[in-house]
């Protein structure tokens, strides 16, 4: 285990009890599947470097603050967002049918999958650990409220939850709300506001990271 | 099938963590799991909803207690095994059979590459009627398969509304089982979260659900 492996994983692992040690069982598999020729070690190599550098939450941020800053490009993402992912050269496996859907200061959004990981990947990248696991998926669907108390984010009860289960191919982006304080802002400082969790909806996107942006 | 993959609405699950600055994969054979699962399905031996079932196939003990990497080993070792890639023998060992003959990937760099860009989409461009219609009541059938579905029990037998057409896409229901593609509807179905989950909900909560028309009949 690496050092800077948090909580959350080291709490998994604390109740496991696997037979054989995953990490020689898969470097077991791996070994058969390409003295088979099953699979391209370079292939496995390339598909390991692409979701490890680059695929991920920056892309779906580039996506919003595009957004916030062309209201023609935010119709067309809210009404086709295929379409208008794919006008930022994003798009691909996980993530073949968009749904973008717009947080104001009367509606929130929060995405889950409960019956499994479904997440879009080409915009946000792989899933984070408390996304695939219990605690979230059970939770979020029956007290969004609640769970969103856990991120530290707290609702006026008159806002309206809506909860996306993404139980089929469709996966969903979060359109957050843009901060005030950010005008004249250009889409690249924008950009480095927008974080994942926001972008998943259980946090909205603070202009206290300004400082973070020169 | 009613497994412990279906948990939305359970409750003693525990807190939420958040883990700062979380690496993609925490340990090398995590990311090397995930990508195989990717080169050996290119052999086409099955499916995103058979390998979506054979995940929930493990005992629910088990899923509970295994990290999610974890389970992916378990669920592309029975795949590999059923789609006649590989027998247990070879995948206890690591060594191929003294009679395999050895194959030249499918999966290359560049079909990999073009993979992760393009996507496999799961939509099919056929003519098929929609049941349903956008603002039309509906309810979720309260049907229990053994085998895999996606229509969580939380949505079985609850009233909605149709909010959205999606198109036409596989059915997941009989495609993992290689019954065929049943291209149909899917539509985001709002459901009232007091609907669901009673008085303790917010009045003006909703929960959306996607669903294909063999999951849903008038209200």
């Amino acid at each position: 285990m690496t050092p800077d492996v948090g909580q959350a994983h080291q709490h998994e692992h604390e109740h496991q009890a696997v037979p054989s040690d995953p990490a020689l069982r898969v470097k077991s598999l791996e070994s058969l599947l390409v003295e088979k020729g099953l699979v391209d070690r370079a292939a496995l190599d390339a598909l390991v470097d692409a979701y490890e550098h680059k695929i991920g939450p920056r892309n779906g941020a580039r996506v919003v603050a595009r957004a916030w800053s062309d209201s023609g490009y935010k119709q067309r993402l809210l009404s086709d967002a295929d379409a208008a992912i794919a006008e930022m050269g994003y798009g691909g496996l996980q993530g073949e049918h968009m749904v973008v859907v717009e947080n104001s200061a009367k509606v929130h959004n929060l995405v889950v999958c409960t019956l499994c990981s479904c997440y879009p990947w080409p915009v946000l990248g792989l899933p984070p650990v408390w996304y695939k696991s219990s605690p979230y998926r059970s939770r979020a669907v029956i007290d969004p409220r609640g769970v969103l108390r856990e991120f530290g984010l707290q609702l006026p009860e008159d806002v309206e939850v809506r909860l996306w289960d993404s139980t089929a191919e469709l996966r969903y982006l979060v359109l957050p709300e843009r901060p005030t304080g950010t005008e004249g802002m250009s889409e690249e400082a924008l950009a480095a506001l927008v974080t994942r969790d926001a972008m998943v909806g259980v946090a909205k996107v603070s202009v206290s990271k300004l400082g973070n942006v020169r | 099938m009613n497994g412990i993959h279906d948990m939305g609405g359970m409750h003693g699950m525990g807190p939420i963590v958040e883990e700062k600055n979380e690496p993609v994969f925490h340990h090398e054979w995590e990311g090397r799991i995930f990508v195989m699962n990717r080169a050996v399905g290119a052999w086409g031996k099955w499916n995103l909803d058979a390998s979506r079932h054979s995940k929930e196939l493990i005992p629910p003990a088990e899923y509970l207690r295994m990290s999610y990497y974890e389970r992916w080993v378990a669920g592309l070792v029975e795949l590999i095994e059923q789609g006649g890639l590989a027998t247990r023998a070879e995948i206890e060992s690591g060594v191929p059979a003294a009679e395999s003959v050895k194959v030249a990937p499918v999966l290359t760099v560049d079909k990999a590459m073009a993979l992760v860009a393009k996507g496999v989409p799961a939509t099919r461009n056929v003519p098929v009627t929609p049941r349903f219609k956008v603002g039309q009541r509906v309810r979720g059938r309260n049907i229990n398969p053994v085998g895999h579905t996606r229509l969580p029990r939380y949505a079985r037998g609850k009233l909605g509304v149709i909010d959205r057409d999606h198109g036409v896409f596989v059915f997941p229901d009989t495609n993992a089982h290689f019954l065929g593609e049943k291209p149909q509807h899917v539509y985001s179905v709002r459901f009232a979260a007091c609907e669901l989950w009673g008085d303790q909900a917010a009045p003006q909560d909703s929960v959306y659900v996607d669903m294909w028309d063999d999951y849903l009949e008038p209200a």
